[in-house]
């Protein structure tokens, strides 16, 4: 019987050293996944909104009409179906906007706060850049970036008491469903041009680019409506289902939002993922990338 | 993997108490089918019967046996030795949210005072108690607790922050929604939530809901429903004007 020189106290449990644990597993790994996939999107995301071009491309796009100011040629922009990039949708441009206001700072706001306030995403960035804690049964720093923790913690009582807003965030995200599947039927709405190049209607056609934006909108739709504040303003919030027509709609809609939140971090990673890679699709598109009719 | 062929398994076990301990090797041999709360059975029976161990039903149903397997916390006797690699010393230590009474035991008294602050089921005047399934479901998922008091002791709160004070953890969170959300409940506890027994400490970090023995899912549909009542009690200013305008409550 040999006596390991590992000792334990449990006097000091408040502050324990920074990474303090019993175990073996790599309890970082997850953490330090999520720090890397979001600080990702972050850099990426923050780099597109200050780029402020090539976010559009086709008929009635920016991009367009800046060809056509500098009386450059047009016709392959012209005659493709109007693409956005979900970081600018809805573009919101003004005659004398200052060039340094980049539309997509105008709009990101909503589905960064929805993301921001999202219970999943709270866990996410608690555990991954505040390390509160960086994993289950493992010791936290005694401070960060200035603030004491210990016993001086807060949690969401004072200044993340913001927090609460997210059903808000949740009511514009919607909107924001609806305004991003308007832009996936532009997507298959292809001018058809005369001779002269004058647009004389529109026929409906499927492109990779529109299914990469139908995916992404889809997948943002499962994201917003497996939502936590969505599981309780739909039903959530009662205790009793009546025997009612009202009251069988609101169980089975409830019913429905739980069984999408049981994939509530799927679809909140993927729809990321999606939201990143098709604003990637588009700029593409708008440098040469071929984006043809698949029929 | 560790098995039942004349191997041994080497247990790194805390011997001490509140004051201090040290973790000590023992050896014993591997039976099959052994889980860690057996093979710490065997080490009381070899080598050191005066080792304190709490246990009682070694199926997973009383929730005495709780400690930390290789820093998991985790119910000895649901954790089996062929879960772990050949030659890999396990070691276990008892909770650490809870006074150490003597090696694995702690006392867990201050979770018997939290639940004796929460109240009963408060039922309607002349209430028909007949319910349907449908709205039992959700409140069933809780009454799976075998307060085992991982929850609590996982929770960083709790366990980093010491904040006892202020929070009542998240076994009582459980409990306090299996009442909130009942069928037949008329009681009015948000505030109580709020203010008295913590529910913003939480950040909904899931630790609890990632050790529950009993796979209840404990932050998804305890807490942040609870969370979302009073938000629509306390920060919702839509539904204020809304109660207001219809005299809810």
């Amino acid at each position: 019987m040999a006596q390991a020189d590992l000792s334990t106290t449990t006097k000091d449990r408040v502050l324990d050293r920074f990474g303090q644990t019993g175990r073996t597993d790599s309890w970082w790994a997850g953490s330090l996944a999520t720090a890397l996939g979001l600080g990702a999107f972050i850099v990426y995301s923050t780099f597109r909104a200050l780029y402020n071009g090539e976010y559009d491309f086709g008929e009635a796009s920016q991009l367009l009409a800046g060809l056509e100011a500098a009386n450059q040629p047009t016709d392959k922009v012209a005659s493709h179906a109007h693409l956005l990039s979900p970081f600018y949708s809805p573009t919101i441009i003004w005659p004398g906007m200052p060039k340094w206001l980049s539309p997509a700072f105008l709009i990101l706001w909503a589905p960064g706060g929805f993301r921001l306030t999202c219970y999943y995403y709270r866990k996410a960035y608690y555990r991954a850049f505040f390390l509160d804690p960086a994993g289950c049964a493992v010791g936290e720093p005694s401070g960060l970036c200035g603030f004491k923790r210990g016993r001086d913690y807060k949690g969401e009582t004072r200044m993340l008491v913001f927090q609460n807003l997210h059903r808000y965030f949740l009511y514009v995200a919607l909107a924001f469903i609806v305004l991003l599947y308007i832009d996936v039927v532009r997507s298959c709405m292809w001018p058809v041009l005369d001779e002269s190049g004058q647009v004389t209607g529109h026929r409906f056609n499927i492109s990779v680019s529109s299914l990469v934006l139908f995916t992404t909108t889809t997948l943002l739709a499962c994201y917003t409506f497996s939502c936590h504040s969505l599981r309780h303003l739909v039903g959530g919030k009662l205790n009793c289902f009546p025997d009612t027509a009202a009251g069988n709609l609101r169980h089975r809609l409830w019913m429905w939002v739980s069984s999408l939140n049981r994939n509530h971090m799927l679809f909140a990673w993927l729809s990321l993922f999606m939201v990143g890679f098709s604003d990637f699709y588009v700029w593409m598109v708008a440098r040469g990338l071929p984006d043809t009719p698949l029929f | 993997m560790i098995e039942a062929t004349n191997q041994q398994v080497t247990l790194e076990i805390f011997r001490g108490d509140d004051d201090g301990g040290e973790m000590t090797e023992y050896t014993v041999e591997v039976q099959e089918g052994m889980v860690v709360l057996d093979a710490v059975h065997a080490v009381q029976a070899q080598h050191a019967p005066e080792m304190a161990c709490r246990w009682n039903c070694k199926a997973g149903k009383c929730g005495s046996c709780s400690a930390e397997v290789n820093g998991h916390p985790k119910l000895m006797c649901m954790d089996r030795l062929d879960n772990y690699e050949a030659g890999e010393t396990i070691s276990v230590r008892p909770l650490k949210t809870f006074p150490v009474i003597k090696d694995l035991v702690c006392d867990v008294s201050w979770n018997f005072e939290q639940n004796s602050r929460i109240g009963q089921l408060q039922p309607r005047q002349g209430t028909d108690w007949l319910f349907t399934q449908r709205e039992a479901d959700r409140v069933q998922e809780f009454r799976k607790c075998i307060e085992c008091f991982l929850c609590q002791n996982v929770c960083h709160v709790l366990r980093d922050h010491d904040r006892k004070d202020d929070f009542v953890g998240p076994r009582f969170l459980v409990r306090l929604a299996s009442l909130e959300m009942h069928p037949l409940d008329d009681g009015d506890r948000l505030d109580e939530i709020k203010d008295e027994y913590g529910i913003g400490y939480c950040n909904i970090t899931k630790c609890c809901t990632e050790v529950c023995p009993e796979s209840i899912t404990i932050t998804d549909n305890a807490i942040i429903p609870l969370k979302e009542r009073i938000v629509d009690r306390h920060y919702d200013p839509v539904a204020w004007i809304w109660r207001k305008l219809t005299g809810q409550k």
